[in-house]
C-alpha cells in the first residue's frame, strides 16, 4: 500500500478486518509481525523510542471515541500538545488554540468540559487537538461512526477542508461507503488481511470484483458469507453431537 | 491432563505478570526524573491522593487511639500499671497500627481511586491519545501519582499516630482518670526515636511504595472495559492489603528482634 502526500486516502473494509490495526502500525503503537511501515522515510517499526516520539509530533490522530482528557477543559485539551512540546508564551498559545477552535467552529465552547459536549462536538475538538501542532499527516479512526446527519456533514466537510487548507496527508479508516467515497481521493479496500481492491471512488463503484461489489453495495451474502462457519445445520438439528 | 495444563498456564501467567509489573516499575522510576522538573503535576496529585485521604485517616486514628486506651486500661489496671497507658498507646501506634492501618485505609481510599482513574483513562483511549501526541503516559500520568503516593503515605501515618495518641489521652485521662503528666511522661521515657519512630516511618515508606505501585500498575494494566476496570480496582485493594500485612510481618521481624 502506498499513501500519497497531500491527499485524502480512505482505508475501507468490514469491521474487524484490521483497519484500526493498520493505523496503530503507522503510529508505532503496534509492531507488525512481518513487513515494514515507512512514514516520511522513517521505518516506524524499527525506529527507536526517541525517533518514534519525534515522528509522532508530526502526526495527528483522531480516535473513534475522541479521547479528550476528561479533567481538562476544551481549551486546555487543544493546548495540551502545544504546552507539552513547545515553550511558547501564554498569549501565543491562546491565539493558536483559538485559531484551531475557530477552524472547527467551536471557539465558543472553550470553557466547556469534555463531558458537556455532544459526540460530534467532542470529535471536532479532538480534531482541533490533533492538528494543534500542524502535523504533516492526520489519521482518522472511524470518524463517521455514531454521528447524527448534521454532525456527520460537518466532519466530512472538516476533513476535506483541513486536508486542503493545511496541505496535509489524511488517512481515513472507515466502513461507511458513502462518506468514504465522498471525501477520498483514493480508496484501499481490505479484507481478510489483504488489499482486495483499490482505486478512485469511481473505479471502485464500477469494479467487477465480487468482493469489492459486495462491500460497496452492502450485499448480505457473497464472498463474505452470511453464515459464520458452523457444522452442518440439518445434522445439528437432528441431534448429532457437534464435533 | 487439563489440570496440569491450567496449572502451567497459571504459573506462566503469573511470571509474565510479574515481568510486566517489573518493567513498568523500572519505566516509572526513570520517569520520576522527568516529573521532578515539573513538580506542579506532583502537587496536584499530592492533593488528590494525600489531602483527600486525610479525613478518613484522622477519624480512624482518633477512634483507634480511643479504643486502645480503653482496652489497654482494662488490662493494665489489673496489674496496677495504668501509669504505663501512654506508653502502650504510643508504642502500638508508632510501631504497628499507625503504618499498617494507614496503609490499609490508603489502599481503600486512594489506591482504588488511582486504579480506577488510570484504568478509565485507558478504556477511553486517553492514554493512547497521549502516546500519539508523543506524550509518554507513564511520565505524564503514572509517575506523578506514584511519587505523590510514596510521599504522602509516611505523612499520613504520622498524622494517624499523632491523632491516635491524642485520642488515647482523651479517653485515658478524660474518661478513665489517668494522670495527664503520667500519660505523657511514660511516653517520653519509653518511646525511642530511632528504634520506634524511625522504624515506623520506614515501614510506611515501604507500604507507600508497594501500595502505590500496585495501584498504578493495576490501572495501567487493566483490561480496557468496564468489567476490566472493576476487576483491577478489586485486585488493587485485595492485593495491596495482603502485601501490607505480609510485609509488615517481615519488617517487624527484621526490625524488632
Amino acid at each position: 500500500m502506498v499513501i500519497p502526500r497531500g491527499q485524502v486516502t480512505a482505508i475501507m473494509g468490514p469491521s474487524g478486518c484490521g483497519k484500526s490495526t493498520l493505523l496503530n502500525f503507522m503510529g508505532g503503537r503496534l509492531i507488525p509481525r512481518s513487513g515494514d511501515v515507512i512514514v516520511d522515510g522513517i521505518v516506524v517499526n524499527k525506529s527507536r523510542r526517541r525517533q518514534l516520539y519525534a515522528l509522532r509530533k508530526r502526526m495527528g490522530m483522531l480516535f473513534q471515541r475522541s479521547a479528550l482528557l476528561t479533567d481538562l477543559s476544551v481549551f486546555e485539551n487543544v493546548a495540551f500538545p502545544i504546552r507539552e512540546h513547545t515553550e511558547l508564551p501564554e498569549p501565543l498559545i491562546d491565539d493558536l488554540v483559538l485559531l484551531k477552535l475557530q477552524l472547527v467552529g467551536l471557539r465558543g465552547t472553550r470553557y466547556h468540559m469534555p463531558a458537556e459536549l455532544s459526540g460530534g462536538m467532542g470529535r471536532r475538538v479532538a480534531l482541533a487537538r490533533a492538528i494543534a501542532l500542524d502535523p504533516m499527516m492526520v489519521m482518522y479512526d472511524e470518524p463517521f461512526t455514531g454521528l447524527d446527519p448534521i454532525s456527520l456533514g460537518v466532519i466530512v466537510k472538516l476533513i476535506r477542508q483541513v486536508n486542503d487548507a493545511l496541505g496535509m496527508t489524511s488517512i481515513v479508516v472507515t466502513h461507511d461507503v458513502r462518506e468514504g467515497c465522498s471525501i477520498a481521493d483514493y480508496i484501499y479496500l481490505i479484507g481478510g488481511g489483504n488489499v482486495i481492491g483499490q482505486g478512485t471512488p469511481e473505479e471502485m463503484q464500477n469494479s467487477d470484483s465480487p468482493q469489492v461489489q459486495q462491500f460497496m453495495n452492502g450485499l448480505p451474502d457473497g464472498p463474505v458469507p452470511y453464515h459464520y462457519p458452523a457444522p452442518d445445520y440439518v445434522s445439528e438439528l437432528f441431534g448429532e453431537e457437534p464435533k | 491432563m487439563n489440570a496440569i495444563r491450567s496449572l502451567g498456564a497459571w504459573v506462566i501467567n503469573g511470571i509474565v505478570g510479574w515481568g510486566r509489573a517489573g518493567l513498568f516499575l523500572s519505566h516509572s522510576l526513570t520517569a520520576i526524573f522527568f516529573v521532578l522538573r515539573r513538580f506542579r503535576l506532583v502537587i496536584q496529585q499530592l492533593f488528590s491522593v494525600g489531602v483527600l485521604t486525610l479525613v478518613i485517616v484522622l477519624v480512624s486514628g482518633l477512634f483507634v487511639g480511643m479504643v486502645l486506651a480503653l482496652q489497654g486500661y482494662n488490662t493494665l489496671v489489673d496489674f496496677g500499671a495504668e501509669s504505663q497507658l501512654g506508653l502502650v498507646v504510643a508504642l502500638t501506634l508508632t510501631r504497628e497500627l499507625g503504618p499498617v492501618l494507614t496503609a490499609l485505609l490508603f489502599a481503600g481510599r486512594a489506591g482504588s481511586a488511582l486504579t480506577a482513574e488510570i484504568g478509565l483513562m485507558k478504556a477511553t483511549e486517553q492514554l493512547a491519545a497521549m502516546e500519539m501526541m508523543a506524550v509518554d503516559p507513564i511520565e505524564r500520568v503514572v509517575a506523578p501519582r506514584f511519587l505523590a503516593g510514596f510521599l504522602s503515605m509516611p505523612l499520613l501515618a504520622v498524622m494517624f499516630t499523632l491523632v491516635g495518641v491524642v485520642g488515647g489521652h482523651l479517653v485515658g485521662v478524660g474518661l478513665l482518670g489517668v494522670d495527664s503528666g503520667v500519660y505523657w511522661s511514660s511516653m517520653q521515657e519509653g518511646v525511642d526515636a530511632r528504634e520506634d519512630i524511625l522504624n515506623g516511618v520506614i515501614k510506611s515508606l515501604v507500604f507507600g511504595f508497594v501500595v502505590t505501585w500496585i495501584a498504578v500498575f493495576e490501572g495501567y494494566d487493566a483490561m480496557p472495559t468496564s468489567e476490566g476496570v472493576s476487576r483491577a480496582t478489586t485486585r488493587t485493594v485485595v492485593g495491596s492489603s495482603l502485601a501490607v500485612l505480609g510485609l509488615d510481618f517481615v519488617l517487624t521481624s527484621l526490625m524488632f528482634e
